[in-house]
């Protein structure tokens, strides 16, 4: 063990100038983030542009896109450990553990937004009170952090036997796996159902919110994860086939169709009936009273999500580098505006009593969120200089014991 | 990583005292503790306003439902109530919070979205407008309290949803599940001039209030459990504003609901107001 954490940390600490100059970015960010939350503890929530109208903003805007970048390792799992598809099977890890950073990112934002975090504590069962079955954040936390232990366990337990250079057991590690599957999209759903279940907010008070929740979340998802797999078979020996990249983009296709379906279902029923229903969604995509800070935005990422689509479902463009990444890049721009800023802020415009009021987060709300999201990749970056050597047997006992730092390119 | 939060916002929230951090949620409290909880607070509040308060912790009268009745016939839109309100249950001045928000519309219509909160003549009632105040509506079937993660507000036995703000810890879903904008946050430190403080207060009503906490109308809860009116029904100038004992059908808001033509806001999303709306002539 002691050996184990030497070399892990040296691991850490040895890289490329590339890795370096790398590191150090997401450390001034992760610096100046900090700092920044410092200031908003002491002033208040004053210092973002949350008011007693949009009393929700950018924050529970990532919070939202990351709940689905993590829910999306279930597209790995299922074609790894169900169907047995070996290109995918082999890379699965990377999935789980960026889910991992994708859930600390989420619980950062989650406790960002929170105006008493020193009394976080209330919300333990026992000292505190979780108040379930009846809320439906109560459920968050709870389904949130399951769904963190079993991404925990299962790559935790397939990572300490390849280090042990012992064959790993799968029907110990099934029923785990089988468990992740409907957990990942519990989550999705649960966090969906926050929004869901308020009838005082027509925008989120619709059936299909939490479909529309799972369909971008796995657009999305898997686009990031096709990306960083790319960079991840670049600069390290971990091997990727194409293959299993094709596979995820052919995913990407179906879900991109479901969720531009989806929105075209929710456009007809709210334009048709033509009800007060439809205003935050003109508000969203027209602008109401003049104002209409989310319409170059929402259009933005229309726009964005339809010709990814079109990316994906051309066998042409979805089988080549340059266009594949365009399309992976395009959609998660379009689904962070959509299932961000755009699922958020429409809620709370017009507010109950009919009046517009708008939100727009403050720098200090960007610094805080570039700090958050700085830290989730800097988690990502030292998990996987950690995990990828021993997936490809560069890291294991026999090699830590000996003291042989294998020189890997990273 | 929640306890690392937990302790760097104990730092930065100055404010906050060992006992205050580990304060217990008020429904848990036995009596005693609840005895040496006002005694620190009014120490606390002595220090910050340098004035003697009462925190009331009287319980719910037997036998009572709060209710209310609100005459939007004789409403003129005077904003007296707004002010009345502010004054008596201690908001914040600075930034403004005010629990009740009067709208005005124009005659032959009741659509919210036309209504405006911004209208300043030289004279109320204006011509071709009438008004309509809202606040907390003291739901029966409460949206706000279900969602609340921490359970720190719930409804009282005699109907009055309360806040307990040393619980709250500041998600704001309670203001997201609101229909009726009956709830506020302390997105800074309430600022109160200590001259104009009222110290006659409540422990789940208008004791002086701490930064990013929830706070809402609680029908005075620190003057109706002593046999008063509340405020914004004491000060209307044109006796729009009635409140009384919902269970006791010789009260006069029983009688009300009784014989006049009574509506609620928004019925349809079933949160069951115990605040109505009624036309006296």
């Amino acid at each position: 063990m002691k050996s184990f954490i030497v070399q892990a940390v040296k691991r850490i600490l040895v890289g490329s100038p590339l890795y370096y100059a790398w590191m150090t970015l997401l450390l001034i960010f992760v610096a100046i983030g900090i700092g920044s939350y410092i200031q908003q503890l002491k002033v208040g929530l004053i210092a973002t542009g949350m008011t007693s109208y949009v009393s929700w903003g950018f924050y529970l805007g990532n919070f939202t896109f990351l709940v689905g970048v993590a829910a999306a390792a279930v597209l790995l799992i299922i074609p790894a450990y169900l169907y047995d598809f070996g290109p995918i099977k082999d890379i699965v890890i990377v999935g789980e553990i960026l889910a991992v950073s994708a859930l600390l990112m989420c619980m950062m934002f989650v406790t960002a937004d929170l105006g008493r975090p020193d009394r976080i504590w209330h919300l333990i069962p026992g000292i505190g009170i979780l108040n379930l079955p009846s809320s439906l954040l109560s459920w968050d936390i709870v389904v949130l952090n399951g769904y963190l232990f079993l991404n925990l366990l299962i790559p935790g337990y397939i990572i300490y036997k390849a280090y042990n250079e012992k064959p790993v057991n799968y029907n110990f590690l099934l029923p785990f796996i089988l468990l992740s599957i409907p957990w990942a999209v519990s989550i999705h759903t649960v966090t969906a159902f926050i929004y869901n279940g308020l009838a005082a907010r027509p925008f989120w008070n619709a059936s299909i919110l939490a479909p529309r929740f799972l369909a971008s979340a796995f657009c999305s998802g898997p686009a990031l994860i096709i990306l960083l797999f790319q960079i991840v078979r670049h600069y390290t020996k971990f091997h990727v086939k194409d293959e299993a990249l094709h596979k995820i983009a052919e995913m990407i296709a179906v879900a991109m169709a479901i969720n531009l379906f989806l929105l075209g279902a929710e456009f007809f029923k709210e334009l048709y009936s033509d009800t007060h229903h439809l205003s935050p969604l003109k508000y969203l995509y027209a602008g109401m009273d003049g104002k209409g800070r989310l319409v170059p935005w929402i259009w933005t990422a229309f726009t964005f999500n339809v010709i990814a689509f079109f990316i994906f479902l051309i066998p042409f463009t979805r089988k080549r580098f340059l266009t594949l990444n365009l399309g992976c890049v395009l959609i998660i721009i379009g689904i962070w505006i959509e299932k961000g800023m755009g699922l958020i802020i429409p809620g709370f415009i017009p507010a109950p009593l009919g009046e517009v009021w708008e939100y727009a987060p403050t720098t200090l709300e960007i610094l805080v969120t570039l700090g958050i999201w700085s830290l989730g990749l800097l988690i990502l970056t030292i998990n996987l200089k950690i995990v990828l050597p021993i997936e490809t047997g560069e890291f294991t006992k026999h090699t830590a014991s000996n003291g042989a730092l294998a020189s890997g390119r990273a | 990583m929640a306890g690392a939060a937990s302790v760097l916002g104990m730092f930065a929230v100055s404010s906050c005292s060992w006992q205050e951090f580990i304060q217990n949620n008020f429904q848990r409290m036995t009596k005693e503790e609840i005895e040496q909880t006002v005694e620190r607070l009014r120490k606390e509040y002595k220090e910050k306003y340098g004035k003697d308060f009462v925190v009331g912790t009287e319980g719910p009268l037997e036998a009572t439902l709060f209710g209310y009745a609100l005459d939007i016939q004789r409403c003129i839109g005077c904003r007296k109530c707004v002010y009345a309100c502010v004054e008596e249950n201690n908001q914040s001045r600075d930034p403004q919070i005010q629990y009740i928000r009067v709208l005005r519309f124009k005659d032959g219509d009741m659509d919210l979205e036309h209504s405006t909160i911004y209208y300043d003549p030289e004279e109320v009632p204006e011509d071709g407008y009438y008004y309509m105040p809202v606040q907390c509506q003291h739901c029966a079937n409460a949206p706000c309290t279900k969602v609340c993660p921490v359970r720190a507000t719930w409804t009282e036995r005699d109907g009055i949803v309360v806040v307990d703000y040393n619980w709250c810890i500041g998600c704001r879903y309670c203001m997201a599940a609101c229909p009726y904008m009956g709830r506020w946050f302390n997105f800074a430190e309430p600022v109160i001039p200590a001259e104009s403080i009222n110290t006659v207060t409540h422990y789940l009503g208008n004791r002086p209030r701490m930064k990013n906490v929830v706070e809402k109308c609680t029908f005075c809860i620190q003057r109706v459990r002593v046999g008063k009116y509340p405020a914004c029904v004491e000060v209307c100038p044109v006796g729009a504003r009635k409140f009384g004992n919902l269970l006791d059908p010789d009260s006069e808001i029983s009688k009300i609901i009784r014989n006049k033509r009574v509506f609620r806001l928004k019925s349809e999303l079933n949160t069951q107001p115990k605040f109505y709306y009624f036309f006296a002539t």
